[in-house]
């Protein structure tokens, strides 16, 4: 059995942006969470979790031994800060975008 | 070991934490961090406006502050609040240091990010596909190099106790007072990244010892109100050790640095600077104790060909409207505001396009990509109806701003609160310029 719990239950994230491309750190809070989420939290998927506001491609690296990921999502800021008619032009909140998606935790 | 303080991590952070390091800290060097793409652009506006601005108008307010307890301490300063105007940023200075230190004090003015005069017309325009700056030249409000310790550290050579630039890579801000401290070679680049990822976990501030972090009931920060800037020990091997004072509020943990470590980073092996491509990809982080984190393992290899230009354009102004609706069936009455609002753009030549509404409380910032699900949306209490719009045309977006409080009489029940501004636009692009073409200098003014 496992139940599905949203990621900001089991990690923490910050966003930043440089130009039109947003960057979010994912962080798991305990190390023994940190290959689920790897493995569940692919660059595809968050991708295709928000394709409207993510118009470009997302890289995702790894840094293992910190227990992180980290997404690059191009074309993903209206524009960038100065060109967005939105309210948060840097994307700062986009942390909270890929923390609301669902991780599959395995009962224990 | 040499300590650094960071005093600012944007152009409009705190003042009273800056103080209580120029004061309490023991600092080598205290940096205030003050430029962003769009304060750079910005600031070339105000420039042209007023030949006498240009530069961060907290500058004065800053170093009033600081200044006399640097003098006391030891300790010297390095800042971009230069931004636009590095010329004019100095003499502010020098006023500032004759009134409050007298004489003997020493400022070394960076100069040669600007390069709106010497970037070919025939230089691509990163974000733009196929576009050449020379295309954008009518809008074209300045451009500017991002500078390295190359510029910086003959700045330091003169022994000047404040350092004013413009528009430097902000690690660098970090990495030279540590380069002319250790002795450290220019071509060292693991060495470089090392110093490099110290500045980097330093330039933006509190977002190291718990700004931007607090999360409450996931990770809960005590005392933010009085959130204490970072100093970070740097050893003569690269290593660094990020800390704050004593008795003031947030946290240094793993965790706060972890955030910072990849805030605006890509690809964590390869961070590029004017200094050096730095690899924070095997970097390690420790507590070393109560809001003590030493991170170390940082490299480097050589650094780009090219340095980084942002070119800031003129973009027309930026119109923005909100009325409000509160009370039961809120979110109803703001969506049929604009429904109403949206049938009445459509019918404006030229507004197609250039226009966004949202309702505030609903889906204003995250727009569709999360939308609040109907039965809460119904229970909604509070919510706003903005509209931006952006153009060149003031009487397109006077017309538009026009019809929003309209609806106070015209539109449905209950709306009040209008507000509206309209500011200046800027849109900034990124390109790249060959080294030769930046000619850096440095001016002295002695008090």
């Amino acid at each position: 059995m496992s139940r599905r719990v949203p990621l900001r239950e089991l990690a923490h994230a910050r966003a930043g942006d440089k130009a039109n491309i947003s960057n979010v750190s994912v962080w798991a809070y305990a190390p023994g969470d940190y290959p689920l989420i790897k493995q569940q939290l692919s660059a595809d998927r968050v991708k295709q979790a928000y394709p409207d506001l993510i118009r470009g491609p997302v890289e995702r690296y790894e840094l293992d031994q910190l227990h992180g990921l980290n997404f690059v999502l191009r074309d993903a800021l209206e524009g960038g800060v100065n060109s967005s008619l939105g309210l948060d032009g840097h994307g700062k909140s986009w942390s909270f975008l890929i923390l609301a998606l669902e991780i599959e935790v395995p009962d224990s | 070991m040499i300590r650094i303080g960071t005093g600012a991590g944007f152009s409009s952070d705190r003042l009273t934490p800056a103080v209580d390091l120029a004061r309490d800290a023991a600092l080598d060097w205290l940096v205030f961090e003050t430029i962003g793409e769009r304060t750079l652009a910005f600031a070339h506006r105000d420039r042209r406006l007023d030949p006498a601005s240009g530069f961060n108008p907290r500058l004065d307010a800053r170093l009033r502050a600081v200044l006399p307890h640097c003098r006391v301490n030891g300790t010297r300063i390095i800042t971009n609040m230069g931004v636009a105007n590095v010329a004019a940023a100095g003499q502010c200075a020098l006023r500032l240091a004759r009134e409050l230190v007298g004489d003997d004090f020493t400022i070394a003015l960076v100069y040669g990010d600007d390069v709106t005069s010497v970037l070919p017309p025939d230089t691509p325009l990163e974000d733009l596909d196929g576009a050449v700056v020379g295309d954008l030249r009518a809008n074209l409000i300045g451009a500017n190099a991002y500078l390295g310790i190359d510029a910086i550290l003959p700045a330091i050579d003169t022994g000047a106790d404040l350092i004013i630039t413009g528009r430097v890579a902000d690690p660098s801000l970090f990495l030279a007072p540590a380069v002319s401290h250790f002795g450290w070679l220019l071509k060292d680049w693991p060495l470089l990244g090392k110093g490099t990822l110290a500045g980097h976990l330093m330039e933006c501030g509190m977002q190291v010892t718990g700004g931007y972090f607090a999360d409450p009931g996931f990770k809960d920060v005590s005392h933010l109100a009085d959130c204490g800037y970072p100093i970070a020990e740097l050893d003569d091997q690269g290593d660094v050790t990020i800390t704050k004072l004593e008795g003031t509020g947030g946290v240094v943990n793993v965790r706060t640095v972890k955030e910072q470590l990849l805030y605006e980073v890509h690809d964590p092996s390869a961070y590029l600077t004017p200094d050096v491509t730095a690899d924070f990809s095997n970097v390690l982080i420790r507590e070393m104790g109560h809001d003590r984190v030493r991170v170390s393992n940082a490299s480097g290899c050589e650094r780009p060909d090219k340095l980084k230009v942002t070119v800031g354009l003129d973009g027309g102004y930026l119109g923005e409207a909100e009325i409000s609706y509160a009370g039961a069936g809120a979110a109803g009455r703001a969506r049929l505001a604009r429904e109403v609002l949206k049938e009445l753009l459509d019918r404006m030549p030229d507004c197609a396009g250039r226009c966004r509404l949202d309702l505030i409380g609903v889906d204003a910032v995250h727009g569709s990509a999360r939308l609040v699900p109907p039965e809460i949306e119904e229970v909604l209490t509070d919510v706003r109806l903005r509209v931006a719009v952006r153009s060149t045309d003031q009487v397109l977006i006077d017309a538009v701003l026009w019809e929003i409080e309209a609806l106070l009489c015209c539109g449905p029940a209950g709306g009040g609160g209008f507000r509206s501004r309209t500011t200046p636009s800027v849109v900034t692009h990124s390109a790249l310029i060959d080294r030769g073409l930046v000619q850096t200098r440095v001016e002295v003014l002695r008090a």
